[in-house]
């Protein structure tokens, strides 16, 4: 008998945009070797282009319309693969732009920098658009991997070491939980594909052992976009790791996730949905809960904005409780609001560090409304989007998260949420207390204009008020965007 | 109908503030005056809806829609009817007399000031315009931040605990709001099969009584009677109002509280009528507790400003005693008596402000005798007060009186206990105009104080010309509102009767 081995049809083109940013991290490392060499800002640029040449191929495969699956269905190409990647892409994009004058500033230049991120940034694009259980655990890897190093980046700084240290150990720990859940489920259901997983006749009933697998993948989920109980390593990370990378691990890397996660639970597994939903209604509540009590007591921002983003997980969670189109819909443009919030804020800390020094302290931000008060009033921008102030982008994302929440009959989830959201107004805007009500103590923070950094905040700022004011077209294109998997 | 007023006159003062955002921070008197011609000119624009409302129509009036969200439902609608209009106007008037007040008192980052100011008057004006639910959340809770900023930025000593517990108290009872706007949204969605957040649309549907309709308007109640303040939610406002400064205890107390009672007007009422009316009781308890309370905390008080802010409490409980009467009288005497506390309760600040200017204390022990010192100031305070007391001739009579004959439909020992206020409050008024003005001049300091430049007289004369317009001829202000006011009372009832007829 001869085994029957087909050779899967090979279609580029729907790993285009990944493939883009791989290769231009390739040609980084090349170009490192090339003069001049003693400054690595052009190749923050070359990164930069392969960024948009990424973003401008995702716009091309959009617009030439039609789905696509490659290499066995391993790959899928839809319009869901495709928001994430101009989610991710804008990410890396204005990380990349706030990281060129930072790593001078800081002394952390080197090609290796734009290269991971490069590649964590292919690594997130290939999560939302794996089909495959297997796909979705090198993906993850992919990102990991090159995040864990980029995190230790500062070599001479303890907290910095401590921070790749934590990530790694408690990433992998993590990431074996997940392997572990899908060869349980492989085991139950007989494939990793996330279509014949759904098929099988397992997923429909309460097999135990896919049960259990599911929780083991929920857990190492849990832990990559750090939901209760497996937070512990965000404000330690967060805190440590470089400004830049702090706000891509926050954004890109919880995007990459959240988009495995949704489809995976929804396409593959939406025969458990009244088990996982339960589920996480209880981790969505004390998500939130946790991470907005813990931020209160937070004086280092980094801290404050890790638990703050614990937090803003926990409200993302009630769309996949919510379930169904609506749910996941609200959690894709919230995504998109959180992506341009969050790099914002972390990018006006990183403009205020200089070498050595890290403006961190909230006490450093008192009467920075008097000295700078153009970049104060950013900040305040960023921090009321994340309260949900209208007529900013957080306001509208919450909106519609809240109201998937309530059409699908989760009240109280809501009403602890909305509790939730008064608690968080306090932290944030304690921070517009030290900016705009107190005076300076000592000589506070110099800030260092930056033509790239400005650039990537006012671009982060445009895109929270138009989220904002007119979110319509892009609350559509995420509802179109997440058709692919509910048909 | 002139197309597009109420959007000009809502947008108007952001336009002038996103204008002298870009003036250069150094040209202070360039943002001072711009920032009031802006002000001055949004009045002048808001008149005609005044003069060309039709007031014995009771629909809503130079409306305007355009869609926003079409997939939600949400749209831009705007538009005025008589329980809007006077609020509008009443904004309008004030921020310009608040911006004129704060010409020298605030020195300290004047452009953003200024800015704040405009921006603040058009989250009020969206407040009280919007005809969408979600439009409405988006400018009640985007009006939160400037007044936070007005608070802690140029306020006193202990401006920065007021203005986050300003901001918390709002924001816990918004948050309660949104829910139940969501819920009673899809409520309607799947029972009519239209998705809107359309106010008149969903006024008119029939929300079935029962535990639902309590939650919902418990939600709302809570959000509203925050901000009214009705006792006991209003210790927030002696802390906002002692420590703003003079122009945002100017519009807080003018504008900022009655957004609750109109609230209660606008939204509870049409929307949750059997619940309306189950809680009335409850709301009669607080807002009688309040009156008398609030008049009673007010005697004591040895700072003219707290005794001021106290004095809103027992106001606004009247206010929220005509509205749930639910009876013409009471709701009409509700809403005039909302344009009282803002006329005679702002007045009342901007003269604490401008003594406090020159003197830098508001401790009434050392003040006496400014009768032979500064005797105009002294005449128009006397006005003033005794406008805020509800004296016949005055504006405030009208609004009380009209609430009294209200309440007493209701239940005349109603009536009997919330007149005790009116008494009480001629005797904190009386007391410390008496301590302040009368007697002989025990402060040497005091025996310097300068009279009422013309700035002053200008930002005082608007409102004593309405003080007493409204207290003689009311009828030209009730006129606009009757209708209205009728066909609002028409809709509770026949929705009550619906739903109890189920």
């Amino acid at each position: 008998m001869t085994p029957d081995i087909t050779i899967p049809q090979i279609t580029i083109s729907v790993l285009l945009p990944a493939l883009i940013v791989l290769g231009t991290g390739a040609l980084v490392l090349l170009l490192d070797l090339v003069p001049p060499r003693d400054s690595k800002t052009h190749l923050g640029g070359v990164a930069l282009a392969g960024i948009l040449a990424a973003l401008l191929a995702t716009v091309w495969l959009w617009l030439r319309g039609g789905d696509g699956r490659a290499f066995g269905d391993m790959v899928l190409l839809d319009g869901y693969a495709l928001f994430f990647d101009v989610v991710i892409c804008y990410a890396a994009a204005l990380v990349v732009m706030l990281s060129m004058d930072y790593l001078a500033r800081t002394g952390g230049e080197s090609a290796e920098y734009y290269m991971l991120v490069l590649f964590a940034t292919a690594g997130m694009m290939l999560l939302a658009s794996a089909g495959d259980l297997v796909v979705v655990f090198l993906a993850l890897e992919l990102m990991s991997l090159s995040l864990y190093v980029l995190a230790g980046l500062f070599k001479t700084r303890l907290t910095s070491g401590e921070a790749s240290m934590k990530y790694f150990l408690l990433g992998a720990f993590a990431t074996s939980f997940l392997l572990y859940g899908i060869a349980l489920i492989y085991g139950a259901t007989g494939s990793t594909n996330l279509d014949r997983i759904a098929a099988s006749g397992a997923a429909k009933g309460g097999d135990p052992l896919l049960l259990i697998g599911l929780g083991f993948l929920l857990v190492g989920f849990g832990f990559k976009i750090s939901s209760v109980p497996f937070h512990m390593w965000a404000p330690d990370v967060y805190e440590g790791a470089p400004t830049t990378i702090t706000a891509f691990i926050a954004t890109g890397s919880k995007a990459g996730a959240f988009a495995a996660l949704i489809r995976v639970l929804t396409v593959a597994l939406p025969g458990a949905q009244a088990d996982w939903s339960a589920l996480l209604w209880g981790v969505a509540a004390l998500t939130m809960t946790i991470g907005n009590v813990a931020a209160l007591a937070q004086s280092n921002l980094k801290r404050m904005l890790a638990y703050s983003s614990i937090a803003h997980v926990g409200y993302m969670l009630m769309g996949l409780v919510a379930g169904g189109a609506q749910g996941a819909g609200a959690i894709l443009f919230y995504l998109l609001a959180y992506t341009f919030t969050t790099i914002g804020a972390f990018g006006v800390i990183a403009l205020c560090e200089r070498a050595g020094e890290e403006a961190v302290e909230v006490g450093g931000y008192a009467g920075l409304a008097r000295r700078h008060p153009v970049l104060a009033a950013t900040l305040a921008l960023f921090l009321l989007s994340l309260i949900g102030i209208p007529p900013l982008a957080g306001f509208v994302a919450k909106f519609y998260l809240f109201g998937s929440a309530v059409r699908a009959g989760y009240i109280w989830l809501t009403v602890i949420a909305v509790l939730n959201s008064a608690v968080a107004a306090y932290y944030y805007l304690r921070v517009v207390v030290y900016m705009y009500m107190r005076e300076p103590e000592g000589e506070g923070i110099a800030v260092t204009p930056s033509v790239a950094g400005g650039l990537a905040l006012a671009v982060a700022l445009a895109g929270i008020v138009l989220l904002g004011v007119a979110p319509a077209p892009f609350a559509d294109l995420a509802q179109a965007a997440v058709a692919p998997l509910l048909r | 109908m002139i197309p597009g007023l109420v959007s000009a006159v809502t947008f108007l003062p952001a336009l002038g503030a996103v204008a002298l955002l870009l003036v250069p921070r150094r040209l202070d008197a360039v943002h001072r005056a711009g920032a009031l011609a802006v002000a001055v000119l949004t009045f002048l624009v808001s008149v005609p809806l005044w003069t060309r409302f039709d007031g014995t129509r009771a629909d809503f009036q130079f409306e305007e829609v355009a869609g926003w969200m079409p997939s939600l439902g949400v749209s831009y609608h705007v538009g005025v009817d008589g329980i809007s209009l006077l609020l509008v106007l009443l904004t309008t008037l004030l921020t310009p007399i608040a911006l004129a007040s704060a010409w020298r008192a605030i020195e300290d980052r004047t452009k953003e000031f200024v800015v704040t100011i405009l921006l603040l008057e058009t989250g009020m004006l969206g407040v009280f315009v919007s005809l969408d639910l979600f439009l409405f959340f988006v400018f009640w809770e985007a009006m939160l931040i400037p007044m936070y900023l007005v608070i802690g930025v140029w306020g006193g000593a202990n401006r920065i605990y007021a203005a986050v517990k300003f901001v918390l108290y709002t924001m816990v009872g918004s948050a309660l709001m949104l829910v139940a706007i969501l819920a009673f949204y899809y409520q309607h969605g799947a029972a009519t099969g239209t998705y809107t957040f359309d106010v008149p649309t969903l006024a008119r549907w029939v929300l079935p009584a029962g535990l639902g309709q309590d939650l919902m308007f418990l939600a709302f109640a809570l959000a509203f009677a925050i901000k009214v303040p009705l006792f006991p939610f209003h210790t927030w406002l002696p802390d906002a109002h002692v420590e703003a400064p003079t122009a945002g205890s100017v519009i807080l107390a003018g504008v900022l509280l009655k957004m609750g009672t109109y609230g209660f007007l606008r939204f509870c009422l049409p929307f949750f009528p059997d619940a309306s009316l189950q809680f009335a009781p409850l709301v009669f308890a607080l807002a009688v507790i309040g009156i008398v309370y609030g008049a009673l905390v007010s005697t004591v008080q040895p700072d003219l400003k707290k005794l001021v802010a106290y004095s809103s409490v027992s106001h606004l409980g009247f206010v929220m005693l005509g509205l749930f009467t639910l009876n013409q009288q009471g709701l009409v005497g509700g809403l005039i008596q909302m344009v009282n506390h803002g006329l005679s309760t702002g007045a009342l600040f901007l003269m604490v402000g401008m003594i406090y200017e020159r003197r830098h204390t508001r401790l009434i022990a050392e003040f006496g005798g400014l009768w032979k010192v500064i005797p105009a100031f002294s005449a128009l305070f006397l006005v003033v007060v005794l406008s805020s007391l509800g004296l016949p001739g005055l504006n405030g009579f009208v609004g009380e009186f009209l609430v009294l004959v209200g309440a007493f439909q209701v239940s005349g020992w109603l009536a009997a206990a919330a007149t005790t206020g009116i008494i009480f409050a001629a005797v904190y008024l009386l007391w410390m105009y008496q301590r302040v003005v009368f007697g002989e001049i025990t402060r040497d300091e005091n025996r310097r104080l300068t009279d009422l430049c013309p700035r002053e007289w200008a930002v005082l004369a608007p409102l004593l010309l309405f003080i007493v317009w409204i207290g003689v001829y009311p009828a030209a202000f009730t006129g606009k509102t009757e209708a209205t006011i009728a066909a609002l009372l028409a809709q509770v009832e026949s929705k009550a009767s619906v739903a109890l007829a189920r």
